[in-house]
């Protein structure tokens, strides 16, 4: 019962296929994973293997054709009516006639939060992404890493405890990425956030995650799920431990097995 | 900065007003001749070359007026007249414009309604869209004299029917912006309003409303012309009483061509005038928003 309590998101033999006008596209089969409360879990494979759609269903932006989905214990439907989650779309979607901070306050005026609380959560969360200052700009006098973080901010400003996050920092230089993926432990860290972060990169799946799902495609599978020996603390140079690499070289040959399997 | 937008914006429209009065004088001249030698034989007068030039620039019922005699005549209707005269042309011209204002403002009203019905029903959307189309298919020179003698034989006359003409044009062109501009909302958009449990008048009022509002101003711009033109249309019809419409009418039931030309001239002044009055709201509006300045129009 208290390990039911503590799962944030779990698949049972969970299947999804899109009925196109091409016939069926199985884009997920027999997907069995437990998301327990803390966990940062990063979920890797090459293109069309079914990560943003997987994060999809868990958000009820599509519906699973087989198998179950729970998320925190109930439908993804009724989660998603709890507003248990905040999603991040690879691209930041903020709308362009908001400024910054009306922004993060769409949800928050949306779930019908008073004022007062909106501008407290509103400074609390830009300062959480390191935006403070500005709060009136419009989205297009921000730099795309900066859009990217105001598109966290949004996802954090309600009381969310599952963030979902489809390749955030996709579209961002290494640089940018680097500082934004130490952010973002922090801010895991601090706010003690369950955490599904898609992406196609090892390294950052590795120096993020508390569990790696590696996926593969046609049809779109989990092949191999790694519990992370990383501790919770990690400055940018644990990338440079043999222990990194170890998992990273698991990572790479579940990523290589899935292809062969293909041929 | 100034002389930029001087050399730059003002000077080629300037080159092109000053080709256009050049060829306008000419023109006057060829159409006008033969009417002067008429008038000039029948008094037996005995012209020059020279003479005959002036005749034609300034008969009184010239088959084409001169810029110069249009603009004597305006300025005579306008500033000379008291507005309440029934000769002034302010007076017909605010006669006109009220009736364009009340259309349009009701066209819009109903354009933008009509939009929302059609993005947020799917009968609506298969029902109603075909026969908006249809509406535009009727030339409205038809339509107008139908909808005047019917509203009138119900008791309805005035400035009523002559804006509804109004609306029946301008409805449409917001019809069609406003469902574009409804349905413009990406995708991720509309699923990040999804995620919030976001309802639908939240949805429209968030996004699909302001997404809407480039679409609109597209649309009001043309609707505002066109409200012009369904009022005049409007006015031909009523037996000639007031409005620039009438003037038209009344001018060339007489035969004075300097009267039809001015209302003209007017009138086009109103259109010009209305069409900048939208985009001066939208420049501000597009500010309010944070519309880039680069993409602003
Ligand atoms: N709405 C849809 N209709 C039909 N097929 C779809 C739809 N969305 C995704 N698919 C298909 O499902 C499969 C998985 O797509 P998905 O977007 O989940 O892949 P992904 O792992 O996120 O890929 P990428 O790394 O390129 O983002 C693909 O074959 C894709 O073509
Ligand atoms: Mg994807």
């Amino acid at each position: 019962m208290a390990e039911n309590q503590s799962s944030v998101v779990s698949a049972k033999n969970l299947g999804l296929t899109f009925q196109t006008n091409d016939g069926p596209v199985v884009a997920l089969t027999g997907v069995n994973l437990e998301v327990k409360k803390g966990d940062f879990v990063s979920f890797i494979g090459p293109s069309g293997c079914g990560k943003t759609t997987f994060l999809r269903a868990i958000a009820d932006l599509e519906k699973a054709t087989e198998g179950e989905l729970r998320v925190n214990g109930t439908t993804p439907e009724d989660a998603r009516k709890n507003r248990a989650y905040g999603y991040v779309f690879q691209a930041a979607a903020l709308y362009p006639w908001r400024t910054i901070e009306k922004n993060i306050a769409l949800p928050l005026e949306i779930m019908g939060y008073s004022a007062q609380e909106q501008q407290a959560r509103i400074a609390r969360t830009m300062e959480l992404v390191n935006l403070t200052g500005f709060e009136k700009k419009f989205p297009w006098q921000l730099s795309g890493g900066m859009q990217q973080r105001a598109s966290i901010a949004r996802a954090l400003a309600f009381d969310a405890d599952l963030l979902l996050m489809d390749e955030p920092f996709g579209a961002l230089d290494e640089i940018v990425r680097d500082h934004l993926n130490q952010q973002l432990l922090e801010l895991w860290a601090r706010t003690n956030k369950t955490i599904c972060f898609v992406t196609h990169s090892i390294p950052e799946a590795v120096y993020l995650s508390t569990k790696i799902v590696v996926m593969s495609p046609r049809p779109g599978r989990v092949t191999d799920i790694i519990e992370s020996t990383l501790p919770r603390e990690r400055p940018l140079d644990i990338r440079e431990t043999p222990e990194f690499l170890a998992i990273a070289h698991r990572v790479r040959e579940g990523l290589a097995a899935g292809h062969s399997y293909d041929d | 900065m100034m002389t930029e937008t001087l050399r730059t914006r003002v000077w080629p429209v300037v080159a092109v007003l000053i080709v256009i009065i050049a060829l306008w004088y000419v023109a006057a001249l060829f159409m006008n001749r033969s009417v002067a030698v008429n008038e000039a034989e029948l008094k037996g007068e005995n012209l020059t070359s020279s003479e005959l030039w002036m005749k034609s620039f300034t008969l009184k019922k010239p088959l084409l007026p001169t810029p110069d005699q249009i603009g004597v005549e305006i300025w005579k209707t306008t500033a000379e007249m008291k507005v309440t005269s029934k000769r002034s042309l302010v007076y017909h011209a605010w006669v006109t414009l009220s009736a364009t204002l009340l259309g349009f403002a009701i066209g819009t009203a109903t354009g933008i309604l009509l939009a929302v019905g059609i993005v947020h029903n799917k009968a609506m959307d298969k029902s109603l869209m075909p026969w908006v189309i249809a509406s535009q298919t009727i030339p409205i020179l038809a339509v107008a004299p139908m909808l005047i003698v019917v509203l009138n034989a119900i008791g309805i006359s005035g400035l009523l029917p002559k804006a509804l003409i109004s609306t029946y044009l301008s409805f449409f062109p917001v019809v069609v912006g406003m469902v574009k501009g409804l349905r413009s909302p990406e995708v991720i958009q509309l699923d990040l309003m999804h995620t919030y449990n976001a309802n639908k008048t939240q949805i429209f009022w968030k996004l699909r409303f302001p997404a809407s509002v480039p679409f609109l101003f597209a649309s009001l711009k043309v609707g505002v012309a066109i409200s012009l033109i369904g009022a005049i249309v409007g006015e031909l019809p009523t037996g000639a009483v007031a409005g620039l419409g009438a003037r038209l009418l009344s001018g060339s039931y007489y035969g004075q061509t300097i009267q039809i030309w001015s209302a003209l001239f007017v009138s086009a002044f109103l259109a010009g005038a209305l069409v900048f009055a939208v985009g001066a709201t939208e420049r501000v509006v597009n500010r309010l928003m944070g519309v880039k300045p680069e993409a602003r129009v």
